[in-house]
């Protein structure tokens, strides 16, 4: 099938980008949408053009590092479905595709359809974990966890960091990305010492990096490739509102 | 060279604890004037490197995707072995131990392997503090699975997800230690060079991937873990990002190369699908407990499964090896399946596949049963190929997922340069020979956490650093070479892309040094890959240019070193006059077929060290001894 | 520092976050909404004929200290409300300076999407009808202390009339996803009653939108006059 496609392109953060038409040429109904990318820049690079950028790695839907927007959805029409597992059966012969990077003032472009994330990691860093030094902890099954809690746990914690929420947001807000951190360590016993400074040091991050606001518009979940559940931010609301009033001393302050 | 595992003295059970009473320890007011550099955010890396802040080193962490967190170790699905005995089936470290040695198909070092059973379970009790969502019991304890093929039940898992949740385990404790001030995090960064300074490996030059900048870092000592090589093969469960690059610069620079033929093939991946195809997928091996395996007996048979009567299908395994049937183990199925599609009774398009057949169990167990087991691996199968694996059969084929070779380590994980030490999938391991399920993880871990920042302090406080910079010749030299060699590819601007020259070297290294090789092919494979590496200098196509975010030219110097790898893959597996777990010479088998392994003559670590562009390199031997396992011939008649 | 300087700072720091915003604006949201319930019990004695409603507003009236105090509160609470709104609402566009050429929602419903339309609105409306029918500036007869009257002559200009039903149908599409949405915002989301909660969102804003419409429709029709 033939396909035309319409890409933003960008040679650096500091250029100005600007939307190209490319003509994606029999492409096999079985390819994934990046391998469909792989055969058009082929031919980009055999006439002399550069190649399209785009970020990609492990091609299995799990490391998060693909992703970009397809006719205006987050990793394209596919319910949870990142862009590196989405084939190019979903589409029909002739169909026009306009592909952009997401957009987000906390996700500075950095080439074509590349973005800069490391705000992400940034929020993990501002207490996205538990404290424990190698060597001091003890057996694992003297901590007891009720299966329903692993689960609900392991539901939030398959967040693969990807960035669908943020550029499906209307207020490019990263309120699922830091719920889901926040839900998945708050389920768990170990979890629990350090819950309230967790919440409010993870959102006050956020906010730092120039994120928008929820305004529980859910956009996020239904693009999410790992279906994290709105549920998770109603959840970093009700810490944060928590910690902010019931501790004692200032939370932020102390660290 | 004398080769020098440096294994404690004691009795095995008593060689680590020896081992930690005997090393010189670093003042804890002194640990914060060492610098070190930790190249990968893998299981591995991520937890080295967090593991050496809390102890109050200073660590530089590099990765070349936008985060940590991205590193392949996030792909592993399984789940992780220790020897907790939680189920009270008999398991111990001693039979962890064991199981290991005899699945490498005994080519691993001994001690290193009980280090490793023994330290298992450490690694369970960490992962779980940190918050790990380990499956649980209705009970509150720990769940657990059998896993490739083991007796018992050891295994420890997250859904399908665990390499996923320890590797986020250990990221997050990376960050926690960013947070501290003690890790500087520098991703989208590719190290490009070792820098070795009177013997002694100090810092390393790397590029900026985003800016192209090319710059050095200095440190006290420098650890590795980079991850496998099996993207050597173009095709492979790895990400397309993985690569050999760090491993092989540090090889050229004097780290030997140990056991590089030893590639694990997975049985149960999805099938290539057409010429475009980037990456093969794995689906777990459990598919086998239940699946029936076969081919049509005609060849090139195009009709469609169902319209092949029972008595033309051929269920060569059951066939062959009636005791095991389709369960034999990794080697032995991916190596029958890729007979029978040389016979030209492969299924599919490209008549490689062979079919994983789920009506009987349907008909036996019930669609809902066979849901229940396998709902998640079936949807994944559909997504990508589109067939409904509970109408039609599977299709199936082996794929490289694995490297069990890497650079050689002796027991405190150094390589034959001081202060470089090698971790994870990186180094040559304590896998010998064949990997077992669920054991990678569980090494990656143990190096991390609870290995190297033992042994990186013995090596500090017990060798003299001099003060230097990165004014000195040998930073400036380094960073000349790498220049050159990113002028040299965006120069040539030939008329063929790096993935087309990437493709063609990874079908050379998959038909000659894949499932089967023999001493003609490997001869063959090793001129074929010499003059494919001439082309790619003449005419490799890198447009644009080294001053902006470049992929062609990222991909075009890992393929460069993927070629040099590839040679010597074929000449290690040239010299290694036997078969051994996933180093099958057609040469050496039993009479039914077997591998038959030769350890008067090969019992041995085959460590090769560079001897200058285009000389053959020099194969240095490290004996292994087996005390505590006797080797034994393996079969599954 | 003081516990007042820390309460202070402290609040001041709650309020500064979004979800600090967002909590505010569900707490105002919850007193207008309130608000808006009693005004529609109070507007709907109009069918129980002029002495009842007129009698009504002269007991408000009777009680100074409460009537002002509620008024106290409800300005704060619009005040409030609309600040925070405005805020987030300058916040979101700051977080996306670059828009998407091509951009679509997936599960959003319209109302999510025009809090910022239906809200502004409803703000106007306010005005025009505390002029309309409390101070009576530009209300024709307009008769102190006679609401029966006032509304009933008020809605037989038919362009105010449609005005009215407008602005009340845009309430009714504001609450139909605040009211659920607030419960969110201050972190009450569970699986089994969310559903619930929703449904109570959909049938409240439909039934305070028919309370309000019928007395403008019920003028027209002439069955009260
Ligand atoms: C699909 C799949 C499933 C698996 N399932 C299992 C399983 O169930 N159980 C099990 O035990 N094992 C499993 N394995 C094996 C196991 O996952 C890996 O062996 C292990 O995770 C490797 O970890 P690592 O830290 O050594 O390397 P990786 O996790 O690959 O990390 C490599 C790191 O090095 C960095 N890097 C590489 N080169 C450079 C460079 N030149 N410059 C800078 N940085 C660089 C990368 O950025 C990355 O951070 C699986 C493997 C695959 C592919
Ligand atoms: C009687 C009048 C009003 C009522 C009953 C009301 C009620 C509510 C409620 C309950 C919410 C949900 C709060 C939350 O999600 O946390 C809300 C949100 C909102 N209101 Fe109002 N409101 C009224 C007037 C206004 C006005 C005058 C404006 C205009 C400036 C406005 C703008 C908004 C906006 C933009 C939101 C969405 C913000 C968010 O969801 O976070 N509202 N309103
Ligand atoms: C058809 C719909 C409505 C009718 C018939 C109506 C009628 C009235 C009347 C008669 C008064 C004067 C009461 C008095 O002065 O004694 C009044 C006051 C008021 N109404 Fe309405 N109203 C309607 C809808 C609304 C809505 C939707 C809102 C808010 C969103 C609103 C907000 C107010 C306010 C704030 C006052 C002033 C209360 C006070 O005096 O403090 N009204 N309304
Ligand atoms: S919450 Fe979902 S969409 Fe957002 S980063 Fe995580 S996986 Fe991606
Ligand atoms: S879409 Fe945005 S507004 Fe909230 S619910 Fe999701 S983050
Ligand atoms: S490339 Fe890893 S998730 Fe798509």
């Amino acid at each position: 099938m033939n396909l035309t496609l319409h890409v933003w392109r960008q040679p650096n953060a500091a250029a100005k980008g600007r939307m190209v038409t490319y003509q994606a040429k029999d492409i096999n109904p079985d390819m994934s949408f990046l391998e469909m990318l792989d055969v058009v820049n082929e031919g980009l690079i055999n006439k002399g053009e550069e190649p399209i950028a785009f970020d990609n790695d492990c091609r299995e839907g799990i490391c998060g590092t693909c992703g970009f927007m397809i006719n205006g959805i987050a990793h394209g029409p596919l319910p949870k479905t990142t862009v590196c597992q989405l084939h190019m059966r979903h589409f029909k012969d002739g169909d026009e595709l306009y592909l952009e990077p997401w957009r987000a003032r906390a996700f500075p472009v950095v080439k074509d359809l590349v973005v800069d994330r490391s705000a992400f990691d940034r929020i993990i860093a501002n207490g996205g974990y538990i404290s424990i030094s190698a060597g001091s902890a003890q057996d694992g099954n003297n901590i007891l966890v009720p299966k329903q809690f692993a689960d609900r746990a392991m539901d939030s914690a398959q967040c693969i960091g990807c960035g669908a929420c943020v550029a499906a947001c209307p207020n490019a807000s990263a309120a699922l990305f830091t719920g889901a951190k926040i839900h998945h360590l708050a389920m768990l016993p170990q979890g629990q010492p350090e819950r309230k400074k967790r919440a409010v040091r993870m959102v006050a991050q956020a906010n730092t990096e120039l994120f928008g606001s929820c305004t529980n518009i859910g956009e996020c979940e239904a693009v999410c490739p790992k279906g994290i559940q709105l549920e998770v931010i109603a959840a970093m609301n009700r810490d944060f509102l928590r910690a902010t009033w019931s501790e004692r001393r200032e939370p932020v302050a102390s660290d | 060279m004398q080769l020098d595992p440096r294994v404690p003295s004691g009795p095995i059970e008593k060689a680590w604890d020896n081992y930690k009473f005997e090393m010189k320890l670093v003042n804890p007011a002194n640990k914060r004037k060492y610098n070190i550099i930790v190249v990968g955010s893998g299981l591995a890396g991520a937890s080295a490197a967090a593991t050496m802040a809390e102890l109050g080193y200073n660590v530089k962490c590099f990765c070349f995707q936008d985060s940590p967190r991205r590193a392949h170790s996030i792909a592993a699905q399984g789940g992780i072995n220790a020897a907790k005995n939680y189920q009270n089936d008999g398991d111990s470290i001693f039979r962890l131990f064991y199981d290991t040695v005899k699945g490498g198909d005994f080519r691993a070092r001994e001690p290193n392997v009980y280090r490793l059973a023994q330290i298992s379970v450490n690694i369970i009790d960490q992962c779980v503090a940190q918050g790990v969502p380990f499956a649980r019991e209705y009970g509150g304890t720990l769940a657990n699975r059998s896993f490739g093929g083991a007796q018992v039940s050891r295994t420890f898992y997250a859904r399908g997800q665990t390499g996923q949740q320890l590797l986020l385990g250990a990221y997050q404790a990376l960050e926690r230690q960013v947070d501290a001030g003690k890790v500087e995090m520098i991703p989208r960064t590719e190290m490009l060079d070792l820098v070795v300074i009177d013997g002694k490996a100090r810092g390393i030059v790397t590029r900026n991937l985003i800016t192209g900048k090319i710059e050095s870092h200095i440190a006290d000592a420098v650890v590795l873990g980079t991850g496998g090589y099996g993207n050597v093969y173009y095709l492979s469960t790895n990400a397309k990002g993985s690569n050999a690059t760090a491993i092989w610069r540090a090889y050229k620079r004097g780290a030997l190369f140990a056991n590089p033929c030893f590639t694990q093939i997975h049985p149960t991946c999805i099938p290539v699908s057409g010429n475009y195809q980037s990456k093969l997928t794995l689906m777990s091996e459990s598919l086998r407990n239940d699946g029936r395996i076969w081919v049509p007996k005609k060849q090139h048979d195009k009709r469609t499964p169902a319209e092949i009567p029972e008595a033309e299908r051929d269920y060569y395994l059951e066939r062959r090896y009636p005791s095991f049937g389709n369960l034999v183990p990794r080697d032995v199925a991916s190596r029958n399946a890729k007979a029978v599609c040389d016979e030209g009774r492969g299924v599919g398009e490209s008549g490689l596949g062979v079919y994983l057949d789920f009506s009987d169990a349907i008909q036996r167990l019930g669609k809902k049963t066979i849901e229940e087991r396998y709902g998640n691996l079936f949807e994944m199968y559909e997504r990508i190929t589109g067939e409904n694996p509970y109408e039609l059969p599977m299709r199936i084929y082996p794929a490289i997922h694995y490297t069990m070779g890497g650079l050689w380590v002796d027991y405190q994980l150094m390589s034959t340069i001081p202060g470089l030490f090698v971790i994870g999938e990186a180094n040559f391991s304590d896998h010998g020979a064949n990997r077992l399920g669920a054991s990678a993880l569980m090494q990656g871990l143990s190096d991390g956490y609870f290995v190297l920042p033992y042994t990186i302090g013995n090596y500090l406080a017990s060798t003299k650093l001099e003060r230097i910079d990165t004014g000195l010749p040998e930073f400036r030299a380094a960073e000349m070479g790498v220049e050159q060699m990113t002028k040299t590819l965006l120069s040539i601007r030939g008329n063929r892309t790096v993935s087309s020259f990437h493709r063609e070297l990874g079908k050379i290294v998959w038909e000659y040094c894949g499932m089967s090789r023999t001493a003609p092919g490997l001869e063959q494979a090793i001129e074929k890959i010499a003059s494919l590496r001439e082309e790619f200098w003449n005419n490799v196509n890198v447009l644009g240019n080294g001053e902006e975010m470049n992929q062609s030219l990222e991909n075009a110097g890992r393929v460069a070193d993927f070629f040099e790898l590839a040679e010597l893959m074929c000449r290690d597996a040239l010299d290694r006059n036997e078969s051994c777990g996933g180093h099958f010479r057609e040469e050496y088998q039993t009479p039914e077929g077997e591998a038959l392994r030769n350890d008067a003559n090969y019992s041995y670590v085959a460590a090769w060290e560079y001897a200058g562009q285009n000389q053959t390199p020099v194969l240095h031997k490290e004996p292994l001894t087996f005390d505590y396992v006797h080797p034994s011939q393996r079969s599954y008649k | 520092m003081s516990t007042l300087a820390v309460g202070m700072d402290r609040t001041a720091r709650f309020y500064q976050t979004p979800i600090g915003k967002k909590a505010v604006m569900a707490v105002t949201g919850v007193i207008l909404f309130g608000f808006v319930v009693g005004h529609l019990l109070g507007n709907l004695q109009i069918y129980l004929g002029r002495e009842t409603m007129d009698h009504y507003a002269l007991t408000l009236r009777g009680m100074p200290a409460l009537l002002w105090a509620v008024r106290a509160v409800l300005l704060l609470a619009v005040v409030l409300h609309i600040t925070a709104s405005i805020q987030l609402t300058n916040l979101k566009n700051a977080a996306r300076p670059i828009g998407y050429v091509k951009k679509k929602d997936v599960q959003a419903s319209w109302a999510s999407r025009t809090m910022m339309w239906s809200g502004p609105i409803i703000a106007v409306f306010v005005v025009f009808h505390l002029l309309h029918l409390t101070w009576g500036t530009i209300h024709p007869h307009f008769r102190e202390l006679h609401p029966y009257e006032n509304m009933v002559a008020g809605f037989q200009a038919v362009p105010i009339a449609i005005f009215y039903i407008v602005a009340v149908c845009m309430l009714g599409l504001h609450l139909y996803h605040g009211l659920w949405s607030m419960f969110q915002s201050v972190g009450l989301n569970h699986p089994r009653y969310s559903p619930a909660l929703k449904k109570f969102a959909v049938y409240a804003s439909i039934l305070l939108v028919l309370g309000f419409i019928s007395i403008p429709i019920a003028v027209l029709t002439g069955a009260v006059s």
